[in-house]
């Protein structure tokens, strides 16, 4: 792992830069150190920081940028006509020359101008890291000797310390806003050009989406085979069964354990809940399609209905039972914010415990109960795992729960799980959703944080 | 309403007949008792998810094997008698472990039945007799009983997981197969023993020559790079925004940025990663390093909110008495704070890496979902993760995946209850009331 | 089945002396959290149409005692009550008593005013609705417009019956909590420290409420005002680390106290 090795070389360097700095400071000082502005290890961290932060930076943007030079560096050396057209299976050329490169016997039956990239590669790699090596230790020792000639007592070592790191932490802080702005420009370039092809407004109100028969070239960006109402309804129906099923589970849980649980229960119950809260969703989306699924078409069978073995019901009850959970804790956070007085002052009244419930707590936290639900419904909305497993493909226009219906995020992971062309609308279709979906799940995550802040304040 | 008026009343007491009382505490009882339902609803739900995985997942940790003597012919495997290794690996095992059955079962002739009898051994036979006549060249020339794995349907089949009722027609083993595994276990030549394979191999077309090993280091490495970004930058952040940053419009829209963050759908993540770090920076596809990137982005808001939680609930007193004794704000916090709020962090760490490791949709966008047979060396390796795994297998029509997917569900979940357990274990060790 | 009776004018009550009989009846009460005894041996009586203050320094069981009597100590995980309390001759810790039959009848006001996040008309309707107290919405009109009249803030919230009761001032938040402990009409209502929170005006304004209302209330009110306990109260109580020192004829206490304690409390030498 030469990118580990790298790591520890420069930390090592910044670590000699350390003691450098420290002795230096030491000697400057002269024998009593009174002089000196802060304590010796500051300067030695001084150095150490101007010797090792520009040498990681500059490693981590080699490290960004080296692997693909190097891999379009071997695929041009590659004889003609050895390179294929399709971008995926560059991918398994490279992964194939990678794997040669790295074996330790090469097997007799590997293609000869594979085994030449594979060296050519290998000493590539070899001058990178020597490269990589040189560039890192000059950009440390320039640190290095420049920080430590600017040693003396009057330095105020411990506050340019201190200073560098303000930046630093500051730096990280924004790393938040630049995550945001790079999913927002990512899903907005891709969906430029995907909208190149195809509308905005067949995207939006078509009733039709079947975006495998427009890889046909002659089909590409035909109006009707990129209509997305049939993934919003049915994006709507999974959601809104999973929050029929998960609201009142939920919110009856948060009830039971707020106020009529014995501590026995709850100790017992609050893990359950933690252990429900803690499940993969793919693990819900294998027991929605391997166990549900089957039960409810059996179930439906026995009673004369006819359930799709994908049927949007599966899905949906599932996906609520995975997201009680969440609505549970969160109901629980904004009843138990309701004080003690308003409780005190319906049971005064005599009013029954589950009168107070009904007629006060719940009117009183339902602000931030709302705001939970629609985190709920954010969540149920970009949920993957159980509808890629248990929903269908086929984009059935449809409200009928008992009926197989395909989603936005099962859309986006199909189209773009295997191929990886750029430019075809199929996968473009892919971001256009994606970003449809960011912007959905944005505006119902601001909305509901907005009313839960609101909600606290008042009861603050 | 809008205008009440005030006349003398009859004076009006509350109606306490028993009718009524007992009308409201049935009421309350009922109330009551959906609680209690769904509670019942959410346990039950759990339970039957986690029995349901349980009993498909269990027999994916032993296999059935059929103890067969095995004659090491070195006509077959060694004519020259050299035994040099490398003629040794060449050699067609196949055949070996063919002629083994076909010694077992001499009537079986034609060559139709010949193809069904070597399919009750497992794809990787040859591999197996390989290895121990490479391990153990003196075996050579004699004939050893060795104890060979089945093949996914004669697995399913001991285990029960195939019926015999069913026609012919509709299961993977014909009556003439289940005639001879009949015959082998009457003889006692059927056991079932550990199921090794499944813990040290990679993924593989074949139920009975797949595991999980791949799909875990690969994990393991994903989470190495996660932790390794997530929990510095993390850290850094929740201390900025805590302790030294200014309320300001900016601070303001960083907050609203990682609470949002911390809702966005994680297959948004995935997007962002095949943009930006495959399209954009040319990253290696099913890397383990990007995905690592991937999910220390997604996992970076929980971090934060853990932290900063944690660094709240250290009393400003603590802060105040090192102000006292003239330490800088950056002693204040490195030296007194957030050693006193590790353990929060830490615990807010592990249970955002717990929800890494179990993230599955990000990583299908990123080409994690690949079909990866070697078990990944390193960082840039192409390499698949346990829940990828799990959802690889869940798709495969052979009935042996199903509880391989199960079985790997149960390696996942008992990954992650680890997990929490060492979290739970850091709060009631460290946690201190204030 | 609400009973019919008539609402005595409050001038008809003036007097009411030592005669009147005893609502509630307290005899060898001690209540205990967890380990840690609150109250020790009390024994009081509360009589009808008075006015009882319960004074004594902070922590002495005050509270305690008044939430005895409407038992809103059950609430309280670990809080134990023995001896008896009883209310007109029946006990009120008998297991086959209804806590919420019993609260419908003793009614609370809170230190800290608590109206419901509701309107003003809704918080004083929430009980006679929960009590089943009015057949249309007219008797249900009648009800609040008496106990907001009677609670002396159907002027001021006239035209603000739709807004929410927490949008008043604190004067008129706690006359509301007021009207709508009388909206129940109990027969006892309790009071913990109700002006605790007001400035003097509103405080004022409280006391004269009390005065009134109890012609057809007995009243039981913790105070930490001396003032407010010799304005409002005719029998006062002086509780100590958790014991009844002295109860008497409000006056009585005032002017010659028999315990050291109680005078050094109403002199203000202790406390
Ligand atoms: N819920 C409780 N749990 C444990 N102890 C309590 C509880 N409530 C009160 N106490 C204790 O019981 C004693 C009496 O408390 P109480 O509230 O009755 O005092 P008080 O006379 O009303 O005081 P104040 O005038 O300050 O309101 C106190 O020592 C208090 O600490
Ligand atoms: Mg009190």
């Amino acid at each position: 792992m030469p990118n580990v090795t790298f790591l520890v070389a420069t930390l090592l360097l910044a670590t000699v830069a350390f003691v450098i700095g420290r002795r230096r400071a030491v000697e400057v000082g002269g024998p009593r150190r009174r002089d000196l502005h802060s304590l010796p290890s500051y300067y030695g961290l001084y150095v150490a920081l101007w010797c090792g932060i520009p040498a990681l930076a500059v490693g981590a943007l080699w490290m960004m940028f080296e692997p693909g030079i190097v891999d379009s560096l071997v695929l041009d050396a590659l004889p003609a006509g050895m390179v294929p057209a399709d971008p995926h299976q560059v991918s398994f050329l490279q992964t194939a020359i990678r794997r040669l490169a790295n074996a330790a016997v090469i097997p007799s039956d590997a293609d000869p101008a594979l085994i030449a990239a594979a060296a050519h590669y290998n000493s590539l790699q070899q001058t990178a890291s020597l490269a990589l090596a040189a560039v890192l230790l000059a950009v440390g020792i320039v640190g290095l000797v420049w920080a430590r000639s600017h040693i003396s007592p009057a330095m105020r070592a411990r506050n340019r310390v201190e200073k560098l790191i303000m930046i630093a932490l500051f730096v990280c802080s924004c790393l938040s806003v630049l995550t945001t702005i790079a999913i927002v420009l990512s899903l907005i370039f891709e969906s430029i050009r995907f909208f190149q092809a195809v509308p905005i407004t067949d995207f939006l109100f078509g009733l039709e989406w079947s975006p495998q028969t427009a890889m046909r070239a002659d089909q590409v960006g035909s109006s009707g085979a990129f209509g997305a109402v049939p993934l919003f309804l049915g994006t709507a129906l999974i959601t809104a069964i999973s929050i029929v099923v998960a609201v009142p589970i939920g919110l009856f849980v948060a009830i039971y354990l707020a106020d009529y649980a014995s501590p026995r229960a709850r100790a017992v119950v609050k893990p359950l809940l933690e252990i429900l809260a803690g499940i993969p969703t793919v693990v819900f989306g294998f027991f929605a399609a391997l166990t549900v699924a089957p039960f409810l078409r059996g179930l439906g069978g026995s009673i004369g209905l006819d359930v799709a073995s994908e049927s949007a019901l599966a899905a949906g009850v599932v996906m609520g039972i995975m997201i009680v959970p969440f609505v549970s804790s969160l109901s629980d956070d904004v009843m138990n914010a309701v004080p003690q007085s308003l409780r005190d002052g319906s049971a005064a009244l005599g009013a029954t415990k589950s009168e107070t419930i009904r007629q006060v707590v719940v009117p009183a936290a339902l602000p931030g109960i709302v705001g939970g639900v629609l985190l709920a419904v954010s969540r149920a909305i970009g949920e993957t795992m159980i509808v890629v497993m248990a929903a269908g493909l086929a984009a059935n226009l449809t409200v009928n729960p008992l009926e197989a219906v395909t989603t936005v995020t099962v859309q986006i992971a199909t189209l773009l799980v295997g191929d990886q062309e750029f430019d075809s609308p199929k996968t473009l279709a892919a971001f256009a959703l994606g970003l449809l979906l960011f912007c959905v799940t944005l505006v119902l995550n601001l909305v509901a944080l907005h009313v839960v802040r609101k909600y606290r304040e008042k009861y603050d | 309403m809008t205008d009440l008026a005030v006349r003398p009343m009859a004076l009006r007491r509350p109606d306490l007949s028993a009718t009524r009382l007992r009308r409201r505490y049935a009421a309350e009882r009922r109330f009551r008792f959906y609680g209690i339902l769904a509670v019942a609803v959410a346990a039950g739900m759990l339970g039957l998810l986690l029995g349901s995985i349980l009993y498909k997942g269990y027999s994916a940790f032993y296999r059935t094997e059929i103890a067969l003597p095995v004659n090491f012919d070195p006509a077959v495997i060694d004519p020259a008698g050299t035994r040099d290794p490398a003629v040794i690996a060449a050699a067609d095992y196949a055949k070996i472990a063919r002629d083994s059955l076909n010694a077992r079962f001499p009537d079986v002739s034609s060559r139709a039945d010949r193809r069904a009898l070597s399919q009750l051994l497992a794809a990787g036979t040859d591999l197996r007799l390989r290895a121990i006549a490479m391990k153990n060249p003196a075996i050579i020339g004699t004939t050893a009983t060795v104890e060979l794995a089945a093949s996914d349907d004669v697995d399913m089949l001991m285990k029960g997981r195939i019926s015999r009722a069913v026609g012919e027609a509709d299961r993977t083993l014909t009556d003439k197969q289940l005639a001879w595994m009949d015959e082998l276990e009457a003889d006692g030549l059927v056991a079932y023993s550990l199921n090794t394979t499944f813990f040290t191999a990679g993924d593989s077309r074949e139920p009975e020559e797949a595991g999980v090993l791949g799909a875990f280091i690969g994990s393991i490495l994903t989470m190495l790079v996660t932790l390794a970004l997530a929990f510095p930058l993390a850290v850094a952040t929740a201390v900025y925004l805590e302790e030294f940053a200014p309320k300001n419009r900016w601070t303001d829209l960083i907050e609203v940025n990682i609470n949002n963050l911390a809702a966005v759908p994680s297959i948004v993540f995935g997007l962002l990663g095949l943009a930006i770090f495959l399209g954009f920076f040319g990253l290696p596809r099913s890397a383990p390093v990007v995905g690592g990137l991937v999910l220390a982005l997604m996992t970076l808001p929980t971090i934060i909110i853990a932290t900063r939680a944690s660094l709240k609930a250290v009393p400003p007193s603590i802060r105040e008495a090192a102000y006292g004794v003239g330490a800088s704000s950056l002693q204040v916090v490195t030296h007194h704070v957030v050693p006193l709020a590790l353990p929060g962090i830490l615990t807010g760490t592990i249970i955002g890496m717990a929800r890494a490791l179990g993230e599955t949709a990000p990583l299908l966008m990123i080409g994690m979902v690949a079909f990866i047979v070697d078990v990944p060396k390193g960082f840039t390796d192409a390499a698949t993760v346990l829940p990828v795994q799990v959802y690889l297998w869940a798709d495969s029509p052979e009935r042996g995946f199903v509880e391989k997917t199960s079985g790997a569900i149960i390696v996942l979940l008992v990954t992650l209850i680890l997990m929490n357990g060492i979290a739970v274990f850091l709060r009631r060790r460290f946690e201190r009331r204030w | 089945m609400a009973a019919i009776e008539t609402l005595v004018p409050p001038a008809k009550v003036a007097a009411a002396g030592a005669g009147s009989p005893v609502t509630v009846e307290a005899r060898d009460v001690n209540v205990y959290y967890g380990e840690k005894q609150a109250l020790k041996q009390v024994d009081l009586d509360v009589r009808r149409h008075e006015v009882t203050a319960l004074i004594g320094p902070s922590g002495c069981g005050k509270s305690t005692f008044l939430r005895c009597i409407n038992r809103m100590n059950d609430v309280i995980e670990g809080c134990r009550v023995t001896g008896r309390i009883s209310l007109d001759g029946e006990d009120i810790y008998d297991s086959d008593l209804d806590v919420v039959a019993l609260r419908a009848r003793v009614g609370m006001v809170f230190q800290k005013p608590n109206p419901f996040p509701k309107s003003v008309y809704d918080n004083v309707a929430y009980g006679p609705r929960i009590h089943g107290m009015a057949a249309n919405r007219g008797e249900l009109d009648e009800i609040v417009a008496n106990s907001l009249e009677r609670a002396g803030l159907l002027k001021e919230v006239r035209d603000r019956l739709n807004d929410p009761g927490t949008g008043l001032s604190g004067g008129q938040q706690q006359r509301l909590c007021i009207a709508r402990a009388i909206a129940v009409n109990p027969e006892v209502i309790l009071m913990d420290e109700p002006c605790s929170a007001l400035d003097p005006i509103a405080t004022a304004r409280i006391e004269e409420l009390i005065d009134e209302i109890r012609a057809n209330y007995t009243i039981v009110i913790v105070t930490h005002s001396m003032q407010q306990a010799a304005r409002v109260s005719q029998r006062t109580a002086f509780f100590h680390l958790g014991e009844l020192v002295e109860a008497g004829d409000t006056p009585e206490i005032f002017t010659s106290p028999r315990d050291r304690r109680t005078h050094g409390y109403i002199t203000g030498r202790f406390g």
